[in-house]
């Protein structure tokens, strides 16, 4: 069996599932239990300046029937005395020698980043997150987000935490930046040891139609939120490739964050260079047993493909991520419908032709099979995406594989379309109907019929 | 058998005829409303016959607006609440959802459909109103689906709707002839009732109208007349003895049952006569009265019965056994039927006893009252003869809709076809 242990910036862990700094880790109670259930590592809530928490916390978007497809929450951090959290921090770390139990802190002047770096060092903490990136409360305030949004004040602090530290530090970055890189390259330089991101991106989750307020609703008012969850995921692995990628960052090791709830979430964000993963949003839906299916469906990967660490493949899907312009615009594909499978629904074809290319068919005799027009598919795999039934519609490869040219070589080469009416542009010549053909419907179409009507 | 012990009480009789389509809750309907596709020209749209936008209304119930969904299915089918319960939605808008092709359960349209119509029932908002008075006036006959439908077609087009109706309560088979686990007659009163409370038309009962006066006072105060009166009594058979005691027909059988619940009288050993749906109601209900045995007797093979699948399947789950080729030939007995000699295809004769004989051979068709209209064509097996578009008659005053047309079939084609008349009736009358 594969060996899941890590070694991350010196922080050695059983596993890379770690709970992230929020309500999951607030007391020892809770990361005593994770452990208990087979988490590999825990960030403490962040401990820090004083606060008082407001009633009403979360609000969550759902989608149809799926509960908390994004979270926000306006919760500040540990409100609890810093006295009782090093209690429990040195129970622990005394139970759980072996497990990252890592100390997320927010100060705000320099003798306070040093006397609290002393006391959780005392606590036995393995490391030390600095907490960057909280956009909401704590930011009013000069800290969190407000630091991770200001590469200098960030670098600043990383070197005074850096001159205190006796064991890692790892960096967490707000994804509330235009260029995640600018407070990366802040934090190695400042020779912090390990990034983490995403925290947080700052939000409202949606109003209530009654109270006009935003969710949640804090007698009558409400603030702005940190979003997260599966809502999120995209953007944290973008902005985790982003680091990656770059020259004076690649090397530092990052955890990534940011809605991960299954073993695929892990892969991926492992796939784009994370050494470790921290979990928050799946723990305060599911509680802490899904780690269960993360380490089984990560086992299994790794049996599949023969790897026996994380390290054999993490980052294996960067050199995959280019620019655009490094595309190879002579990859074709069409979509194909596999006509025993489909039940139907024609969803594809409404797509197809009120959203895309006008590129699906339907039968003339009323049975409801569609079938692609090929010539006028532009693969653009949207009918995939919204089929809803299980390979189904499939996109297949139509080029032969040996033509290869892509913008950036066209543009060297000086064969771009350069003119309003250049012959080279890509939609030239492709079919589309002509507008008044939008009055010809095949089918009975109630939006249709009221249109006419 | 005797699975069901003979109830001696309201609250005995409601337990051995729970609903079959009982009302959601928000928590269901919430989460069934998610699993619809909102499929292009969806195919439970054309299954309806009232072409319900099915996807639509579950999208608005999905998303809280429960008065909206409740208009889209009133806009298309003005007993929306009673075919959400009755339909059978196995056959139509279920039967044609696309999950069915993956066998994936389908989207249960019918209990949503009752959960939208209901919610708006059950709040003192309303739908509509009637549109502006056109001064004339519509009789319609028979206050069934197809009359009640018409009615309010009629008043939102502002036509005053006065109807006759024999019975003493609204809906017609509806009320008289749904088996008791499909619908509770409180939710057909209160539906009309909503109807009635926002539209405003009359209705008159225990008018049946049976005379020749009746239909000259009739075509003089009205400018259009509407037949909305349905099928008549149980067809005889004319086979011997079917005048003995306990036999009786399944339309009145089921009457009774509607109205006087656990007083009905059943037998302890029932013989069903038929094999269409009407035959299954009457033989489940028998067995959910109690009945020690219940055989349904059907003169041809299982496959030939005209009554849907999951009809007959009902009616085995409640206990019923189906006895097939098997014509009844006489029914025996002094005063009291004691039992009923069969015939097979091929000659052999065999008896049954019974202390019940129903009888769901069919019902008879109204052509002595339609005699009493001049020029009203009937079809060869005395249905009226209509103008498919608009549902008017041979007599050009005279419009008609639902059983009296089409010999007998869902609460939803009565629906259809008592809307289609009153547009009928406004197009005539405007032209």
């Amino acid at each position: 069996m594969a060996d899941l242990s890590i070694d991350f910036a010196g922080i050695k862990a059983p596993n890379p599932f770690w709970l992230a700094s929020a309500p999951p880790t607030n007391t020892g109670y809770q990361i005593m239990k994770a452990y208990d259930a087979g988490w590999g590592g825990a960030v403490w809530k962040t401990l820090g300046m004083p606060t008082i928490n407001v009633s009403s916390r979360y609000g969550a978007t759902n989608y149809r029937d799926t509960r908390m497809a994004g979270f926000n929450n306006i919760e500040l951090i540990s409100d609890r005395p810093l006295e009782d959290n090093l209690r429990e921090m040195r129970e622990v770390t005394k139970r759980f020698p072996n497990h990252a139990t890592i100390a997320s802190l927010m100060v705000d002047t320099r003798d306070q980043w040093i006397d609290i770096i002393k006391q959780v060092e005392d606590a036995g903490a393995k490391g030390i997150e600095l907490n960057f990136g909280c956009p909401h409360g704590m930011c009013e305030r000069g800290m969190g987000s407000a630091v991770g949004q200001d590469p200098v004040a960030l670098k600043t602090i990383v070197e005074w935490v850096m001159d205190a530290a006796n064991i890692p530090v790892i960096t967490k970055l707000s994804p509330n930046i235009s260029h995640i890189t600018d407070p990366g390259v802040a934090a190695v330089e400042a020779n912090t040891d390990a990034i983490s991101l995403i925290n947080t991106v700052k939000s409202i989750v949606g109003i209530d139609l009654d109270s006009y307020a935003p969710y949640p609703v804090v007698d009558g008012k409400g603030s702005n939120g940190g979003y997260c969850g599966p809502a999120v995921k995209p953007i944290a692995l973008h902005m985790l490739k982003d680091l990656k990628q770059h020259p004076a960052i690649k090397d530092i090791p990052i955890s990534g964050i940011g809605g991960i709830e299954n073993w695929r979430d892990v892969v991926e964000y492992i796939l784009l260079g994370a050494t470790s993963v921290q979990v928050c949003t799946a723990v305060m839906h599911y509680g802490f047993g899904i780690v269960r299916e993360m380490e089984s469906g990560l086992l299994k990967f790794m049996k599949d493909k023969g790897y026996n660490t994380i390290y054999d493949f993490a980052g294996k899907a960067l050199p995959n991520v280019l620019e655009w312009k490094d595309l190879n615009l002579k990859y074709d594909v069409k979509a194909s419908i596999n006509k025993d499978k489909c039940i139907g629904c024609d969803l594809c074809y409404i797509a197809c032709d009120d959203g895309a290319h006008q590129a699906i068919e339907l039968p003339q005799d009323g049975t409801r099979i569609p079938a692609i027009i090929e010539e006028n598919c532009v693969g653009c795999n949207l009918c995939s995406l919204v089929c809803p039934v299980e390979n189904c519609i499939t996109m297949v490869r139509k080029d032969n594989g040996t033509e290869h040219v892509t913008w950036d070589e066209l543009t060297v080469s000086e064969k771009i379309p350069n003119t309003w009416n250049d012959d080279r542009a890509g939609g030239k010549g492709h079919y589309v109907p002509e507008p008044s053909e939008a009055f010809k419907t095949i089918r009975k179409d109630k939006s249709g019929e009221r249109a006419k009507s | 058998m005797a699975e069901y012990k003979r109830p001696q009480n309201e609250e005995e009789f409601k337990d051995n005829f729970p609903q079959k389509k009982p009302l959601m809750n928000d928590t269901q309907a919430y989460y069934e409303s998610s699993r619809c596709l909102f499929c292009y020209d969806a195919p439970c749209i054309n299954a309806c016959p009232t072409d319900i936008d099915i996807p639509l209304f579950i999208k608005q119930i999905n998303t809280g607006n429960m008065e909206g969904a409740a208009k889209t299915i009133y806009d298309s089918n003005w007993l929306g609440n009673a075919c959400g319960t009755v339909c059978p939605t196995g056959v139509l808008c279920e039967g044609a959802c696309v999950y069915n092709n993956q066998e994936v359960a389908p989207v249960q349209i019918g209990r949503l459909q009752n959960f939208a119509t209901k919610s708006i029932i059950n709040s003192s908002n309303h739908l509509y109103k009637p549109g502006k008075d056109k001064g004339k006036s519509i009789a319609i006959i028979g206050a069934g689906p197809a009359g009640i439908a018409c009615a309010c077609e009629l008043r939102t087009l502002g036509y005053k709707v006065d109807i006759f109706e024999a019975k003493s309560e609204p809906s017609g088979l509806v009320i008289y002839g749904n088996a008791p686990y499909k619908i509770t007659n409180e939710d057909i009163i209160q539906e009309v009732d909503f109807l009635q409370n926002q539209l405003g038309f009359t209705i008159n009962y225990d008018s049946a109208i049976n005379s020749k006066e009746q239909i000259i006072d009739l075509e003089s105060n009205y400018e259009a007349i509407f037949l909305g009166v349905g099928l008549g009594a149980t067809a005889y058979r004319n086979i011997p003895g079917e005048e003995l005691q306990g036999v009786i027909g399944a339309v009145e059988f089921i009457e009774d049952l509607k109205m006087n619940h656990f007083k009905t009288d059943v037998g302890k050993k029932v013989i069903v006569l038929g094999g269409g749906n009407t035959a299954m109601d009457a033989a489940s209900e028998s067995a959910r009265m109690g009945a020690n045995t219940v055989i349904l007797a059907y003169r041809g093979s299982k496959e030939k019965m005209g009554a849907y699948d999951f009809e007959y399947d009902l009616a085995l789950g409640a206990g019923v056994k189906g006895v097939f080729d098997a014509s009844p030939v006489e029914i025996i007995g002094k005063e009291q039927v004691e039992a009923v000699k069969f015939a097979r295809a091929n000659g052999e004769t065999f008896e049954l006893n019974a202390d019940m004989v129903i009888k769901a051979t069919g019902q008879a068709k109204q052509a002595p009252f339609y005699a009493l209209i001049e020029n009203l064509e009937l079809e060869s097996d005395d249905r009226i003869k209509v103008n498919s578009k608009t549902n008017q008659t041979t007599n050009d005053k005279y419009f008609a809709g639902g059983d009296a047309i089409n010999g007998g079939a869902e609460v939803v084609n009565g629906a259809y076809d008592g809307k289609l008349a009153a547009q009928g009736i406004h197009k005539w009358l405007t032209k």
